[in-house]
C-alpha cells in the first residue's frame, strides 16, 4: 500500500515535447511510471519516443485513455489554463512542476478546485513518488526504496536529503510528496496527513517546512488532534532574514510571521518530533518508530 | 518585488483611485519650483525608499514655503534614512515626493493582502489610521477586522458594509467609500500585487477618501504580462551582489557571517545556513545555484560569494540528483582554476557518482576539505573560520 499513487496508475504529460517535459517525462518512464499519453498543443497526432501517443488536449486523450493522473510542464504563461483543463476533465491527481506562477492565478486554480473531485500537488514542486512503484515528477529515483516512512515537504533537494537518509537507515519510504515552495499551492500538508494516518505501510511521517506561512502549524493541530502515527518535523529558515525571499516565492516572514522558531515552537508543542538539523531527520524517525 | 510610494500612486491613479498632486523631484531646485506648481499652501516632502516607517525616521516633513521645501530636500537627497525597516545601515535617499497638502480629519489603516490559508484576499483594517499595524495588532486586536474576499465572487456590499460599519462613519459617506473598495481589489488584481498597504488612508474635510501613503509589493511571476514592472525596478534599492546575482540567474541573499554558501535548492540552501549557524559559525549568504551546478554556474556562483569581502571560506553542499556529482566535481575544479581560488573550500556532495567526485576532488592539486554529510561539512567550515579568524585577531594585535 501507499497513498494516491502506485504500479497501475495511468498518467499523462502536459507538456511531453518540451525540454523539461520530455527530459522527465522518459525518467519517469525509466522508473516504471505507466505514462500512456502526453498533451501539446498542435502536437497531436504524434508520438512521444515513438511509443506514446500525444494529443492536442486532455479531452482528445480522455476519449482513448482512462487517465488518474497528471503531470504539468507547461510553461509559467500558460500552466494555469492547463491545470484548470485537468481540473475540468476530473483527473484525479494534478502534479504541478511548474515554478513562476503568478499568484493571482492560482487563486483562480483554488476556486476551480474547490467544487471539482481533483487533488492537486505543487505549482513549483518536485512532484510524488511511491518507492519502487510510480514516480510523477523530478525527484532522482534511485535514492528511494521501499519502506515504511510517507514524506511530505514543502521543499526539492532538503527532501532528497531526507529521503537519501531514511533509506540508508534502512526504514525506506512509502510515497513522498513534494507540496510545493509557492505562497498558493493546490494542497497542504494537512490534505496529506490524513491519508498517511489510514495507510497500513506507513509507520511514520517526516514533514519538512520552511518559513512563511501558517500550514506547519495547522498541520501540527491536526498532528495533535487525529494522528497516532509519529510525525517528525524539521522547518529550514533558522538563520534566514525577515522580509526577504528565500529563494522559493512562498519562503518570506512578514510582518514578523511565519518565522522557523514559532513554527517549530508550536509543532513541538503539539507533539511533532523536531529534528534538530537536517542530518539527524533519519536517526529521529528511527527513534520514534523504536518507542 | 518592492516600488516605491510615488510609484504606487501611479498604480492607484490608473485604477481611478483618489490620489493628491505630486511631483517627483531628483534635487532641490526640482523641491521649490514643486512647491510653486503644486500651489496649494502647504505641503509633504517625502523621501522615496523601499521601506516603512519613514514618518518617525525624519523622512516625511511639513512645509509651507518654497524655499523651505528647496532646504528640507537638500537635507534628504543624499542622507541616509533609518527607519524600524532599513536595518541598521539605513538607506539613501535618491529622490523626494513633493505632495500637496489635505485637510485631513479622520486617518485609518487599509490593507490587502493574499490570505495563504484560505487562498483568498483580505482586507485588513483598522481605525488606527497611521500607527505601526503589528502594534496595533499586539496591544489592541480589537482594533483589526479581516474581510476575506473570495476571488470567484469578488468585493460584494457587505464586504463593503462590515468595513464601513466598523470605521463608525456617518452615512452620507457611503457612497464614496463603496466606490474606492471594490477599486482598490480591482488594482490589487490587475497589476498583480502581492501587498497593498494604505496606511494612513485619510478622510479629508471636504469628504474624500485618499491614500495618503501607498506601499505596494509586486508579484515577480506575474512580471510576463506587466511589462512596466522592469521600469518599476530601483536597483538603487537593492543590494549590488544581489542585483549581480540576479542578472545572472543565480538566486543569492547577502548575510553578515562569513562562511560563503553554495548549494543547490532553496530549501537546502536555508538548512545549510541553519546548520552552519548550529556549529557555531555564520552564514555569509543565501545561494541557491538551481538544478543544473554545471562549471560556467559554479564560476558565477563563486565569483558572487569572492566578491563579498568577509567570506572567509566556502562550504559547497550539492545533493546530486539528475545533476552527476562528479561533474559538480569537475566545474568545481575547472572554476577554482579559472579564478585562482585560495580560500579555504570544503565541499560535500551526495547522490549520483559521489565516490568518483570525491576522488576527482582528492587528485584535483586544490586543498578542498571533502565532508561526508552535511552536519560534518558545516562542523568542519566552522572549524576552518574559527582557526582563520584567530591567526586574524592575532595579526590585529
Amino acid at each position: 500500500m501507499s497513498i494516491l499513487i502506485d504500479q497501475k496508475t495511468s498518467v499523462i504529460v502536459q507538456g511531453i515535447t518540451g525540454k523539461e517535459g520530455s527530459f522527465h517525462a522518459s525518467k519517469c518512464i525509466e522508473y516504471g511510471t505507466k505514462v500512456i499519453a502526453g498533451v501539446t498543443p498542435f502536437k497531436g497526432g504524434t508520438f512521444f519516443n515513438e511509443t506514446v501517443p500525444v494529443f492536442n488536449t486532455i479531452e482528445d486523450a480522455k476519449k482513448n485513455f482512462k487517465i488518474d493522473a497528471t503531470a504539468i510542464f507547461v510553461p509559467a504563461v500558460f500552466a494555469a489554463s492547463s491545470i484548470i483543463e485537468a481540473i475540468e476533465a476530473e483527473i484525479s491527481l494534478i502534479v504541478c512542476i511548474t515554478e513562476g506562477i503568478p499568484s493571482v492565478d492560482m487563486l483562480n486554480v483554488k476556486s476551480a478546485l474547490k467544487s471539482a473531485p481533483s487533488i492537486m500537488i505543487g505549482p513549483n514542486c518536485p512532484g510524488i513518488i511511491t518507492a519502487d512503484e510510480c514516480k510523477i515528477g523530478i525527484m532522482p529515483g534511485f535514492i528511494h526504496k521501499k519502506g515504511k516512512v510517507g514524506v511530505l515537504s514543502r521543499s526539492g533537494t532538503l527532501t532528497y536529503e531526507a529521503v537519501n537518509q531514511l533509506t540508508k537507515s534502512g526504514l525506506g519510504e512509502t510515497t513522498c510528496i513534494g507540496i510545493g515552495g509557492d505562497p498558493v499551492t493546490g494542497s497542504s500538508f494537512l490534505t496529506f496527513l490524513e491519508m498517511f494516518e489510514r495507510d497500513d505501510e506507513t509507520k511514520a511521517v517526516v514533514m519538512i517546512g520552511e518559513i512563511g506561512g501558517t500550514q506547519e502549524e495547522e498541520a501540527s493541530e491536526f498532528v495533535k488532534n487525529k494522528m497516532k502515527k509519529p510525525v517528525i518535523g524539521f522547518v529550514a529558515g533558522k538563520t534566514a532574514p525577515a522580509g526577504k525571499r528565500m529563494g522559493h516565492a512562498g519562503a518570506i516572514i512578514s510582518g514578523g510571521k511565519g518565522t522557523a522558531l514559532e513554527k517549530l515552537s508550536i509543532m513541538e508543542k503539539n507533539g511533532v518530533l523536531i529534528a534538530e538539523n537536517p542530518s539527524v531527520i533519519a536517526e529521529t524517525t528511527v527513534k520514534a518508530l523504536n518507542k | 518585488m518592492d516600488i516605491h510610494e510615488y510609484q504606487a500612486k501611479e498604480l492607484l491613479a490608473k485604477h481611478n483611485i483618489k490620489t493628491l498632486p505630486a511631483i517627483l523631484c531628483h534635487n532641490q531646485s526640482a523641491a521649490y519650483n514643486a512647491f510653486i506648481t503644486l500651489a496649494s499652501g502647504v505641503v509633504a516632502v517625502k523621501a522615496q525608499i523601499h521601506a516603512g516607517g519613514r514618518g518617525k525616521a525624519g523622512g516625511v516633513k511639513i512645509t509651507r514655503s518654497a524655499d523651505e521645501t528647496k532646504n528640507i530636500a537638500e537635507n534628504m537627497i543624499g542622507s541616509k534614512l533609518i527607519t524600524t525597516q532599513t536595518g541598521k545601515e539605513g538607506k539613501v535617499v535618491r529622490k523626494v515626493l513633493v505632495e500637496k497638502g489635505a485637510n485631513i480629519k479622520k486617518e485609518f489603516y487599509l490593507s490587502l493582502t493574499i490570505d495563504r490559508k484560505t487562498s483568498k484576499i483580505a482586507f485588513l483594517i483598522s481605525p488606527e489610521g497611521g500607527m505601526d499595524i503589528e502594534d496595533v495588532s499586539k496591544n489592541a486586536p480589537e482594533k483589526l477586522l479581516t474581510v476575506l474576499i473570495d476571488p470567484q465572487y469578488g468585493v460584494k456590499s457587505f464586504h463593503i458594509l462590515r468595513m464601513f460599519l466598523f470605521f463608525n462613519l456617518e452615512r452620507h459617506l457611503y457612497n464614496e467609500f463603496s466606490e474606492l473598495i471594490p477599486l482598490l481589489y480591482f488594482a490589487f488584481i490587475q497589476e498583480d500585487m502581492s501587498m497593498l498597504e494604505i496606511n494612513p488612508l485619510i478622510l479629508t474635510a471636504e469628504g474624500n477618501f485618499i491614500p495618503l501613503d501607498a506601499k505596494v509589493a509586486l508579484d515577480d511571476n506575474a512580471s510576463f504580462r506587466h511589462p512596466y514592472y522592469a521600469d518599476f525596478t530601483d536597483e538603487d534599492e537593492e543590494e549590488p551582489l544581489e542585483v549581480k546575482a540576479k542578472n545572472v540567474g543565480l538566486n543569492y541573499i547577502k548575510l553578515d557571517g562569513n562562511v560563503g554558501c553554495m548549494v543547490n535548492g532553496a530549501g537546502l540552501a536555508m538548512a545549510t545556513m541553519d546548520t552552519i549557524k548550529e556549529y557555531g559559525a555564520a552564514p555569509a549568504n543565501f545561494l541557491d545555484v538551481g538544478g543544473t551546478a554545471d562549471s560556467k554556474r559554479v564560476e558565477t556562483a563563486f565569483n558572487i560569494l569572492l566578491s563579498d569581502k568577509s567570506v572567509r571560506a566556502i562550504f559547497i553542499n550539492i545533493f546530486g540528483g539528475i545533476v552527476k556529482c562528479d561533474m559538480v566535481a569537475a566545474g568545481v575544479v575547472t572554476a577554482a582554476k579559472n579564478i585562482g581560488l585560495t580560500l579555504p573550500v570544503v565541499i560535500r556532495l551526495e547522490g549520483t557518482n559521489a565516490q568518483d567526485a570525491s576522488e576527482l576532488l582528492k587528485s584535483s592539486g586544490f586543498n578542498f576539505t571533502i565532508a561526508e554529510s552535511l552536519a560534518d561539512g558545516a562542523q568542519k567550515v566552522a572549524k576552518i573560520v574559527h582557526s582563520i579568524n584567530k591567526q586574524y585577531n592575532i595579526k590585529k594585535a
